[in-house]
């Protein structure tokens, strides 16, 4: 039971740092129905900006969260500008072709200058070791959990009171109406690619800690992906949800199946699956609303 | 000016004798190619070859019938693993093997391609990249068939006792088959099926409400393009003699799909424009690489390839996104016109 507890445990944080990774996808999506393919790579490149900023330049926690989230600020406004920004009213094979090829660059460009070699910041962070009965939580993780929570919280607060979450929600239901409405689109778009930038890369941080960070961390994009469908890609609320009830499903399946298969790696393809089953029975996820089309 | 007067003129392949002896000298080149170019260029041209084949698959699965695939080269995997364990542990002869591994590659399209009946764009993108690692993932937990991670030995193709082990052999055989394959996909495209595609690819709902069966038409192009796959596949795993995942990296779909965009979409010159167009990038960056390696820094050739390759497909996305067919078109009006030849 113990052994059980703890996978829960230890998925339900690992879980909640999906969520705050599939959040960026899922806000790109809603303000400029854009699929972004490149969210992992934003969690890869983030990984090596907190080895750089925690080992090289040897910062404390919070420092490196301020200029995480500056190095975000800059790189979500290079490629909203550069990319996405000349394919506005491109087919969507366009764009989903544009982020994969961007997810490309952003792997060749953390090869070159990382070396892609294996980092790993484990023990840097300040150790927080919670005992709740038998159970005890992995500090990494549990840092996770907490500044997942609180980026989250600062999210939600941000689309409901200010004006410019505000926009980008409108933006999200009826794009003609928020332009006659004087909103300027280019700017709620540039925005959201910030704020998914700003979310990958402090995952990539967080699971950076947890894991050590090297090229595959990329990876992770493809466990939001699953996190996304399952939660209805066009809720945050559902991205939220899946993620922790996918963190805790593929950490409860990989600690008791992988001791039965020969080679192991459920873990590795567990979202995928996940990701099938939800397409084949319910391709609009839990939460996610049904577009219904008319020619 | 010459006019098309029926329907046949209008739909022929081959319109004008010039195309007939642009043809017939092409023939030829590729046919006396192994005597003059080098072992690397003749491997280069047997790499592009199984490339367009593949290509062409993509083509009608993305290119015609819009459904996105970037589980492409899983589905080069199903076939290659096929055609590999039955001429290696069973001994069946390579020309048997070969349909069975486009048959197998077909079926695993029609699995995986069941999803593009309630879904499309995104979700479908998103079911045929989880295709592609599944199909990894089995061909490595069934180790004791495959060869799992260590890869399995794959006999080199015979016809009637003559083994073809040399490069020129095997280049003659990858470019009857590419060229098959090209004549193929050029007569499916004029079939009721290639029209329902591009119906479906237009307006899927208009396409329906006009009597196209999606059901039906939307599986027959996951199972046409898969079978190229995996005739591509085969072909692969049989030029290395070896049969692994790491042939098989879930980067190439993507390169695929690339060639798609480069050679323009919804052509069967681009797909052949694109194949031979990121083939030779990928040659290029293969000769650079190491020397920038050297100057710059090591990890340099590692990066150079990718960097490239996205640029390349951001660049054509946003300067062409027609692709090279389109300037190949414009060339070709330029001629045509001349010399009243105007812009666009």
């Amino acid at each position: 039971m113990n052994f059980f507890l703890q996978l829960v445990v230890t998925g339900f944080a690992l879980g909640m740092v999906y969520a705050l990774v599939a959040l960026g996808f899922v806000i790109i999506l809603k303000c400029s129905n854009a699929f972004n393919i490149a969210q992992g790579h934003f969690v890869l490149i983030g990984g090596y900006l907190g080895y750089t900023f925690l080992v090289v330049f040897g910062l404390p926690i919070w420092a490196t969260i301020l200029l995480a989230i500056a190095s975000a600020i800059v790189m979500g406004i290079l490629i909203e500008r550069l990319t996405l920004r000349p394919l506005i009213g491109q087919p969507e094979l366009a764009i989903i072709m544009m982020t994969i090829a961007l997810s490309s660059v952003l792997e060749g460009l953390a090869t070159f200058i990382w070396g892609g070699e294996y980092k790993t910041y484990h023990g840097v962070l300040p150790t927080l070791s919670v005992k709740i009965g038998g159970i005890s939580i992995p500090s990494e993780p549990f840092i996770g959990l907490i500044v997942s929570i609180i980026i989250v919280a600062i999210l939600l607060l941000f689309f409901r009171y200010t004006k410019m979450g505000l926009a980008m929600r409108a933006t999200a239901e009826d794009l003609q109406v928020v332009q006659s409405l004087g909103i300027k689109a280019t700017t709620v778009y540039a925005i959201s690619w910030i704020v998914a930038c700003i979310v990958g890369i402090i995952g990539g941080i967080l699971l950076g800690a947890v894991s050590g960070v090297m090229i595959p961390l990329a990876e992770v994009g493809g466990k939001a992906f699953a996190v996304v469908l399952l939660g209805g890609v066009n809720s945050i609320g559902g991205a939220i949800f899946a993620g922790i009830i996918l963190g805790i499903l593929e950490n409860v399946a990989a600690g008791y199946l992988d001791p039965l298969l020969p080679r192991g790696g459920l873990a590795h393809v567990f979202p995928f699956i996940v990701m099938i089953i939800v397409l084949v029975f319910k391709p609009h996820g839990l939460f996610g609303l049904e577009r219904i089309e008319r020619i | 000016m010459k006019f098309y007067e029926n329907y046949a003129q209008d739909m022929a392949i081959i319109r004008n004798p010039l195309q007939w002896i642009v043809l017939f000298l092409f023939i030829i080149l590729i046919a006396l190619c192994p005597f003059f170019v080098t072992d690397r260029i003749l491997t280069l041209m047997t790499m592009i070859g199984i490339a367009v084949i593949s290509v062409h698959g993509l083509s009608i699965l993305t290119g015609f019938c819009g459904q996105i695939s970037i589980g492409h080269v899983g589905f080069m995997a199903v076939g290659a693993y096929t055609s590999a364990i039955l001429t290696a542990k069973l001994g069946w002869s390579f020309w048997v093997s070969l349909p069975c591994a486009a048959l197998a590659a077909g079926i695993a399209g029609l699995i995986f391609g069941l999803p593009s009946l309630k879904i499309k764009g995104f979700y479908l993108i998103m079911a045929t990249i989880a295709a592609h690692f599944i199909i990894i993932w089995l061909v490595l937990q069934f180790q004791s068939i495959t060869g799992g991670a260590d890869g399995l030995p794959v006999p080199k193709p015979k016809i009637w006792g003559f083994v073809l082990k040399s490069k020129s052999s095997y280049f003659y055989l990858v470019m009857l088959i590419a060229f098959l394959a090209t004549i193929v996909t050029k007569n499916i495209l004029r079939t009721r099926a290639g029209r329902a595609f591009v119906a479906i690819r237009d307006n899927d709902l208009a396409a329906e409400v006009m009597g196209i069966s999606l059901w039906s038409y939307k599986l027959q192009a996951f199972f046409i393009g898969c079978v190229y796959a995996g005739v591509a596949g085969a072909l692969l795993v049989h030029y290395f003699a070896f049969a692994s995942v790491d042939q098989f990296p879930f980067m190439d779909s993507v390169w695929y799909l690339g060639m798609l965009i480069v050679g323009g979409m919804g052509s069967t010159t681009g797909a052949i424009l694109g194949a031979i167009a990121l083939k030779l990038l990928d040659e290029l960056v293969t000769i650079v690489g190491p020397i920038l390696s050297g100057v710059v820094a090591a990890q340099a050739a590692a990066s150079l390839g990718l960097i490239t390759r996205g640029l390349v497909i951001i660049l054509f996305l946003i300067f062409e996104p027609r692709g090279l067919t389109h300037r190949w078109e414009i060339i070709k009006a330029y001629f045509k016109l001349w010399p009243f030849s105007h812009e666009e």
